[in-house]
């Protein structure tokens, strides 16, 4: 590996969304020839940094250099024009048209009467897919290709634009392992030709097999830059959760109770299988895993959201079929999506509003509603968890993070669950408001209730938790007790690593 | 981790090349199907009414399909950038209205004048069009129905201002030889639409901009992404389909000679309903000119037939409605069927 | 205060001095603007209209729209045409009339919820397929010869005054619909769909269940519509409202429903029915046709999406001009 001048440099980058802070003092470099990873946990500032670099968001402070120079980068045409080219997660590419087009779409080659030239445009693309070793047809409609082909068509892409940086944003969370294969091979590749690679993922398996340098993030700020072959999985690990646990609300004990949920071989096709588990009165059993392991897909599915394939729910002893949310809800469970915005409320209602709006039936009479009820329940649940607002009319727009997170609480405690999954219940909120929604979570589980808490804030589910259970790519790979779950067991089991 | 012995996995990927080429051909199954559609109704209409099957019959059907697949060609384009003008009907009526009246005001005047004269009031009217979802962020099919309506309402305006009728009588005749001269045996309106749907349909295939209209129906965020400018193809569609609409409303005030503010009322939904018959997705991003005409002249046989049926022509709407939800659902379900294929392959790695 | 003010900046308010306006210029222009009967004839003329604009505002707040009413209304009113043209008695013609009209609606809603259709594409395509079915049952004829008991149903007045039966049915049904918008659980469920559908879902709420039923009642009371013109025309043909889901949409959006879902009222909407009505009125009274006016309504319904969102834009260049200069201020 020779060593030469970065070719991307960034310095001291600071970003914040609203009240949080995504990234902080941020300093990376990229250099040729060398495949860069960046690890972190969820929520560590790894794709603000990436869309930093895509010209999606602009840092509030710091420097960008490419090539040397200090560049502004204000949008992703400017960052493909300095030769910066990023493969999504979930590729954007245009599903009516064929691979070729695809990749020259916006400069397409054309002769001098402007007429697009299509015999060298598919003669570039395969000899682009040619070089790249790959067995794609220039021809394929992209409508048809799997998520890994589709990510072949964007780094084809990116070679045609000569991009001198390619960023992966999590680019094998989709893919199976034999595409995971082919995938890096063309990697190392392009590696060879000189191109900086900048390659996010939390599978450390696959970082010890491609990459050179390592950088750890942790809560938006920056950790440590090694080299690969001076670091062990061990180290890694201890660096990417080492955090203090002082700042999280003691738990308080609960009495454990009987059995209220029994889950029995769940399985859901492309998301997770064979998981069981049962949940006690007054127990929090924790969820932990990586982006994808299959925690979500499991709650959607407790909630009526999703049908499993195959296994069985027990509530109370008896088996149930959960067909609807509605269904979920008169089966006493109750699920706080892990997107606020997206699943969690109605931006336009008032806070009254949005906790009643499960429990409608309860609030009305023939049909109509009562406001006074509407009031009387959500000023009960709001001012138990102390939601701040200027009143129960106020738009929950309007709102802090942290205190729509409790409106979003007390609408599924209106419902009077017995079940309450938490998916990512501090995500996104300051750490005043992190503590204030542990404290209700303890209080929840010592009135009784049986919680589930997912969460990828390792920190907080040890600290939350009775019992850990661990998925890893849709398996269950590790149940702790709150005495064996230490930081290292669980991120072993998580990163589905053999101890 | 699972592993894949090198055969699985090779198996794996030769079905897949043979999954790419199935969508391929799923996608032109579309133009295909209509084809034997069209055979189908042909033969069908033929084996009950003899005389229908003639090359008299034939030229029949295309010239009165002949000015609806014009408009079908602009419609087209604008469908292609997931929009849609409802206002093409109004448009070919005000321009069929205002040529019309050029000609009875001023007997004299320069043929070329005149036709010039209705596609530019097309132009014009499409350009409005084209800024209101544009740059107005006006929903298509809102700002559409809207103009549907107020150029509907112009097109009374000037009749009101002017006189309610223009007759076949009004104006030259070397106007309305337009519709009827013939070059080798082929009346012209036919060789005119042939034209314009060859011309347009090979700058959809050739040029830049022809295929940047499909990229920005496909996937507008994506388009976005890499700089195209939505804005401008989206209010180039609406002008092109303008311009068509004012053409077709030349040829129509030709070809039918008597004129009133209300003609070509309605003809949107005949010409949506051969835009989406001939597999171009409503929700942008694919399909062909030649498909739209394919659509438009299925329609148009399909109306013939009921003529020599003796069915009543009363169905003709309904079955323009029919179609075009018929199409809206076949489209969907591909789709879908197609997302489903792709999970399917995803669980079998 | 802050109420106060919020109130008079509202649409509402704005739609309330658009409505004086309208009063005051109808009255300068004719003198009989004011008039008792000008009333019966301003209001007893857009009832079909208002009647078709109270489904169409639930819709539009959940998040749909139905292209089709127009369409259903004529076939409501060619069946009903048709079936007293061959004997049937009034009360059956009228039965089936409304049944066709819930069934269309069935039909939309059903294609609406299947694959997840937008409502937009289904309706245009059912807006073509009931005309054509009306043209069907009755081709170019019409239906005139209704009964004295009948017709009063779009000419007469409840007795001793000038409101047309007409408009106390609409009147009824508003109260019906403004109750059930806005004081009752399905009103909160309607407003939570068009707001956000993914959270409804998550809320338990049924979501393709009120789809549907906003469908089946927009057809019931399209058809109920059908009915009413039948009378007041005492004519029963194919080409009965054609183009009216334009004045419904209209009134819906200038009532200051969004038509992206999730805001708007039923008082807003009434007002704007009563604005497009005393224009039509005035137009009428000017001597201007029924074609011209629906320029003026093309018009009103392009200024009412297009209005907002320009305010908007411009209210977001400012902020940012505002951004950018206090930025530059600080370094």
């Amino acid at each position: 590996m020779q060593r030469s001048e970065p070719i991307v440099e960034l310095q001291d980058i600071a970003k914040s969304f609203g009240r949080v802070q995504a990234l902080q003092g941020v300093t990376l470099a990229l250099f040729p020839g060398e495949v860069h990873a960046l690890v972190g946990e969820n929520g560590a500032g790894k794709s603000t940094l990436v869309k930093i670099l895509a010209g999606v968001h602009r840092p509030d402070a710091g420097v960008v250099k490419v090539g040397g120079a200090v560049v502004d980068l204000r949008s992703p045409i400017q960052a493909q024009a300095l030769g910066i080219a990023v493969v999504q997660q979930e590729p954007m590419l245009f599903p009516d048209l064929d691979v070729a087009e695809n990749v020259f779409m916006g400069r397409h080659p054309h002769d001098r009467f402007g007429r697009v030239d299509w015999k060298r445009m598919y003669r570039e693309v395969d000899q682009l897919l040619a070089s790249l070793d790959l067995s794609l047809s220039s021809h394929s409609p992209v409508q048809g290709l799997s998520v890994a082909e589709q990510q072949l068509v964007e780094i084809a892409k990116a070679l045609s634009l000569d991009a001198r940086v390619l960023i992966l944003d999590e680019p094998t969370a989709a893919l199976s392992s034999h595409e995971v294969d082919e995938l890096f091979t063309i990697v190392r590749q392009l590696r060879e030709r000189g191109v900086a690679i900048l390659f996010v993922s939390h599978r450390l398996e696959e970082i010890f097999e491609l990459a050179q340098r390592l950088t750890i993030f942790r809560d938006g700020t920056h950790v440590l830059s090694s080299l690969v072959s001076e670091i062990t999985t061990e180290e890694i690990i201890k660096h990417m959760v080492g955090r203090e646990l002082s700042q999280l609300y003691p738990k308080s004990e609960a009495e454990i109770g009987e059995v209220v949920l029994d889950v029995r071989h769940l399985s859901r096709a492309s998301a997770f299988m064979d998981v069981s588990f049962q949940l006690r009165r007054g127990e929090i059993l924790g969820f932990a895993g990586l982006v994808g392991a299959g925690r979500t897909e499991v709650a959607r599915v407790l909630f009526g959201l999703d049908r499993p394939e195959r296994g069985e729910i027990w509530i109370k002893g008896k088996s149930v079929r959960v067909s609807s949310p509605r269904a979920a809800m008169d089966y006493g469970i109750a699920y706080v999506p892990e997107d606020r915005h997206q699943h969690g409320l109605v931006m336009n209602f008032s806070i009254a509003a949005n906790v009643t709006l499960p429990i409608l039936q309860q609030i009305s009479h023939l049909g109509l509603l009562d406001p006074r009820a509407a009031q009387r329940i959500a000023g009960d649940y709001s001012s138990q968890l102390r939601v701040r607002s200027a009143g129960l009319d106020q738009l929950v727009s309007a709102l802090s993070g942290g205190n729509q997170q409790k409106v979003v609480l007390s609408k599924w405690l209106a419902t009077n669950p017995s079940v309450l999954i938490l998916d990512e219940p501090t995500r996104g909120i300051d750490v005043g408001a992190k503590a204030e929604v542990h404290r209700i979570i303890s209080d929840l589980a010592a009135r009784g209730l049986a919680i589930i808490l997912i969460s990828s804030e390792l920190p907080e589910v040890l600290a939350m938790a009775d019992r850990v259970m661990v998925l890893h790519e849709g398996r269950v790979t590790g149940t702790f007790s709150r005495a064996e779950a230490t930081q290292e067991n669980v991120m072993f089991a998580a990163t589905g690593q053999e101890k | 981790m699972t592993t894949m012995s090198p055969e699985v996995a090779c198996a794996g990927k030769r079905s897949q090349r043979n999954q790419s080429r199935l969508l391929g051909v799923v996608s032109r199954v579309r133009e295909l199907g209509l084809l034997i559609v069209l055979l189908l109704i042909i033969l069908m209409v033929r084996m009950q009414v003899p005389r229908f099957f003639s090359v008299d019959n034939f030229e029949q059907i295309l010239l009165s399909v002949a000015i609806l697949a014009i408009v079908a060609v602009g419609e087209t384009l604008v469908v292609l950038t997931r929009n849609v003008d409802l206002s093409v009907g109004s448009i070919v009526g005000v321009s069929a209205f205002v040529t019309a009246n050029f000609f009875k005001q001023m007997p004299g005047a320069n043929l070329l004048v005149g036709i010039l004269l209705g596609c530019v009031v097309g132009c014009l009217l499409g350009m409005i069009n084209g800024s209101l979802v544009s740059l107005g962020r006006v929903p298509a099919i809102v700002a559409t129905l809207g103009t549907l309506n107020v150029y509907r309402g112009l097109d009374f305006v000037f009749s009101a201002n002017t006189t309610s009728q223009v007759n076949a009588s009004d104006v030259p005749a070397s106007f309305l030889a337009l519709a009827t001269t013939q070059i080798f045996g082929v009346p012209m309106l036919i060789i005119l639409a042939a034209i314009i749907a060859l011309v347009v349909g090979y700058l959809l295939r050739t040029s830049r901009t022809g295929r940047q209209l499909y990229a920005v129906g496909s996937n507008p965020a994506a388009a976005a992404m890499i700089g195209l400018r939505r804005n401008w193809l989206v209010f180039g569609a609406f002008t092109v389909a303008g311009l068509l609409s004012g053409l077709a409303g030349v040829l129509w005030a030709a070809r039918f000679a008597t004129v009133d503010a209300t003609a070509a009322t309605g003809l949107e939904f005949q010409v949506i309903a051969a835009v989406v018959v001939g597999g171009v997705n409503i929700f942008g991003g694919s399909g062909t000119i030649f498909g739209a005409i394919l659509g438009a002249i299925v329609l148009g046989t399909l109306q013939n037939a009921l003529n020599f049926l003796n069915i009543s022509q009363f169905w003709l709407q309904a079955i323009d409605g029919g179609a075009i939800i018929a199409a809206v659902l076949l489209d969907a379900f591909i789709t879908r069927l197609l997302q489903r294929s792709q999970l399917l392959k995803r669980k079998k790695q | 205060m802050k109420k106060f003010r919020a109130l008079l900046l509202s649409w509402e308010m704005l739609l309330v001095v658009l409505l004086l306006a309208c009063i005051i210029l109808g009255s300068m222009l004719s003198p009989y603007f004011l008039s008792g009967f000008n009333f019966y004839a301003l209001t007893s003329n857009a009832m079909e209209i208002a009647i078709m604009a109270l489904p169409m505002t639930l819709i539009i707040i959940a998040g749909e729209v139905d292209l089709s009413v127009a369409s259903v209304l004529g076939l409501a009113s060619v069946v009903l045409g048709v079936l007293w043209r061959d004997g049937q008695p009034m009360w059956l013609a009228i039965s089936v009339a409304l049944l066709i009209g819930t069934l269309a609606g069935v039909l939309n809603g059903v294609l609406v919820n299947w694959l997840s259709l937008p409502s937009l594409v289904v309706t245009i395509g059912s807006l073509a397929l009931f005309r054509g079915l009306a043209y069907v049952v009755l081709e170019d004829q019409a239906v005139s010869n209704f009964p004295a008991s009948f017709t009063n149903l779009g000419f007469g007045t409840v007795a001793g005054t000038d409101i047309a039966w007409s408009a106390a049915i609409f009147a009824l049904l508003a109260i019906v619909f403004a109750v059930i918008l806005h004081l009752s659980r399905l009103g909160r469920q309607i407003y939570a769909l068009g707001n956000n559908k993914e959270a409804a879902r998550f809320a338990g709420i049924p979501v393709r269940r009120i789809k549907l039923l906003l469908f089946v009642v927009s057809g019931l009371l399209a058809a109920l519509a059908g009915v009413i013109l039948t009378a007041r025309l005492s004519s029963a043909r194919p080409d009965n409202g054609v183009g009216l889901e334009l004045s419904v949409v209209t009134v819906v959006l200038l009532g200051g429903v969004d038509i992206f879902g999730g805001r708007g009222s039923l008082p807003g909407m009434i007002l704007s029915l009563f604005i497009i009505a005393i224009i039509q009125n005035i137009l009428g009274l000017m001597n201007i046709s029924g074609d011209i006016q629906s320029l003026v309504i093309g018009l009103l319904l392009i200024l009412s999406v297009l209005g907002p969102n320009l305010a908007q834009r411009i209210q977001i260049t400012l902020a940012r001009r505002r951004l950018a200069a206090g930025r530059s201020q600080s370094v």
